[in-house]
């Protein structure tokens, strides 16, 4: 009980005299976290308005599959990119492994899906009117997507958000590729495991404090999106 | 020259026709009303004016281009028109991005749209509301957005589907007098739906009467409402006495008809033996409580089965021979002492009797 206390309050000077090796560690997180989200939102909004737009054969299988990869474990992605980029892999030649790069490219694939599958629903969840009235009052089919998908803003950004808390809390694959290198790719999640099984609790706490300060954070602007519609 | 045209349009959803054989011609600056009870088809036809839906038969012509062939044609030319729905549909933006929508997609600078915007928001009178979210306002003030952003593109053709009805009387007859003014100052071609004889009527140049996926007949609202060709579209335009019968004679027009044991004389070219029906309005029936002399050919005599009063009216059942509807003021109805049972003369003049064939 005593270590746990005293664990606690080193905990809270780290994070308040701003220590540099916490700082630098959450700062990495947040860094990885955010590239992938904003690179993986460029690449799935387009991806789900395609898919939302269009009726095609298999549509619905197509969407099932992906909703199916919605709860992917990270370390089957972590060996899916760990087989693509290591020395013998097909991209080995890149020498991606063990670098950020590697990380963002990771999250990447670990929300694709979750991103993707979200964005359908948010613009299934538009009224088919609307659709109609952008038609009638002259819309092209690109400006009619852009239409859709600024009316689901609050559905699409609940889903950024979502895509970005699975990101940042993922520790499977940052360990795999990322390789927890001290300054380098060492991140809060893979930190705490580490530090943890070494037996720095303080470390360990204050660094799962921060992930908890970072989530509370994200529900908290999930809330006030969701009050806003 | 024709405007609008649509040759043999159908439309059929899971084996039904929706709409069969549709040829309606609409001129520039006309306005036409398609008139018909809710499900007749109306809305389906507005769609596939607007090309909103694919028809499954026929051919959408308008200003001469059949409009059918290619999305890029449909693309233009539905960019000439404007389309306002039923239920008031605004996007979850602001009242001014709303009305700014369409002429955004037009490629109008922001200078030139903030200009249109703020001139036909005052319009529609919703200047105020320039900044609000569109789906915080009342369905009427919804409604009046849509009909700004409709006209903000300044379309040569206005589609509207029944744009008043889901509102409370206030808001429809604002929303009525918009389009009327939009109507005046514009000289735009329109189409609108209604299920309400009246506001067709008051707005229409040309009614069609759309009944269960077919125009049974178009015509100025003179013709429809006191020459209806058939039972349904008499029964649409308030012929609430619709009676079967044979002509017993007819000289140079003037018919006696044998309705239910009963003559009524009325004028019609049907001749001797023919089977049909005869249609009274309930407002065409004087009722008296004696026998006098007037010009009114028809006195029959009957006693009244049931009153009902709404307002500054009376409507009431009249037997004889064969149910009978007549609407009468309540102060006539008061000061004549009529009750149920009361016997009465019903007078209808011939010239008010609209007499149909049977098939």
């Amino acid at each position: 009980m005593e270590e746990l206390w005293n664990g606690l309050v080193k905990a809270f000077q780290l994070i308040f005299t701003f220590d540099p090796e916490v700082m630098s560690i959450a700062g990495l997180s947040l860094r990885i976290a955010l590239t992938s989200v904003v690179i993986a939102s460029i690449i799935c909004l387009p991806i789900g308005s395609l898919i939302h737009f269009n009726n095609f054969r298999g549509k619905r299988i197509l969407i099932s599959i992906i909703q199916t990869f919605y709860s992917i474990p990270t370390v089957t992605v972590g060996l899916f990119v760990f087989m693509l980029f290591s020395r013998k892999g097909p991209l080995g030649g890149l020498d991606l492994m063990f670098t950020p790069t590697v990380m963002v490219i990771g999250q990447i694939i670990l929300v694709l899906p979750i991103l993707v599958g979200l964005t359908i629903s948010a613009l299934s969840g538009i009224d088919k009117t609307i659709t109609d009235t952008a038609r009638s009052m002259g819309a092209s089919r690109w400006q009619m997507a852009v239409a859709i998908i600024r009316e689901a803003r609050f559905a699409v950004m609940a889903a950024v958000i979502l895509a970005f808390g699975r990101a940042i809390s993922e520790v499977g694959l940052a360990l795999m590729v990322g390789g927890n290198i001290r300054g380098f790719t060492r991140v809060l999640t893979t930190a705490i495991s580490l530090e943890t099984s070494k037996g720095d609790i303080e470390l360990s706490i204050a660094l799962g404090i921060i992930l908890i300060v970072i989530a509370l954070v994200i529900n908290f602007i999930m809330n006030r999106i969701q009050q806003r519609r | 020259m024709v405007f609008i045209e649509t040759v043999n349009l159908g439309q059929k959803r899971e084996g039904c026709d929706i709409l069969k054989d549709i040829n309606l011609k609409v001129e520039r600056g006309e306005v036409h009303a398609l008139i018909g009870p809710t499900g007749a088809g109306k809305t389906t036809l507005l769609r596939l004016i607007d090309m909103l839906d694919k028809p499954s038969t026929g051919q959408v012509i308008i200003d001469g281009i059949d409009v059918t062939l290619s999305e890029k044609t449909r693309l233009g030319t539905r960019r000439r028109m404007a389309f306002v729905l039923q239920k008031p549909v605004v996007f979850d933006l602001s009242v001014y991005d709303n009305v700014a929508y369409g002429l955004k997609w037009r490629g109008l600078s922001r200078h030139e749209v903030r200009e249109k915007v703020n001139n036909i928001l005052e319009t529609v009178d919703l200047t105020e509301y320039s900044k609000r979210n569109a789906r915080t306002l009342s369905g009427g003030e919804m409604q009046r957005v849509a009909i700004a952003r409709a006209i903000a593109t300044k379309p040569e053709v206005l589609l509207l589907d029944e744009p008043t009805a889901n509102l409370d009387p206030i808001s429809s007859s604002k929303i009525e007098d918009i389009i009327t003014d939009i109507i005046k100052k514009n000289a735009i071609t329109v189409i609108m739906a209604t299920h309400d004889m009246e506001q067709g009527q008051r707005l229409a140049d040309k009614i069609s009467v759309l009944v269960n996926g077919e125009i049974v007949q178009t015509g100025n609202a003179h013709e429809i409402f006191t020459s209806p060709r058939n039972r349904q579209v008499a029964e649409f335009v308030g012929m609430e006495n619709i009676i079967d019968g044979v002509v017993l004679s007819n000289e140079g027009d003037m018919a006696a008809i044998d309705v239910h044991g009963k003559l009524i004389e009325a004028i019609t070219n049907y001749s001797v033996g023919q089977a049909v029906s005869v249609c009274i309005r309930p407002e065409d029936v004087t009722i008296a409580l004696e026998r006098f002399s007037s010009s009114a050919r028809n006195s029959l005599t009957g006693t009244i089965s049931w009153m009902a009063f709404s307002g500054p009216l009376c409507r009431m059942e009249i037997d004889c021979g064969f149910p009978l509807i007549a609407l009468v003021t309540k102060k006539s109805a008061e000061e004549m002492g009529l009750k149920r049972g009361t016997q009465v003369y019903a007078n209808v003049k011939s010239v008010s009797i609209h007499v149909l064939g049977q098939h």
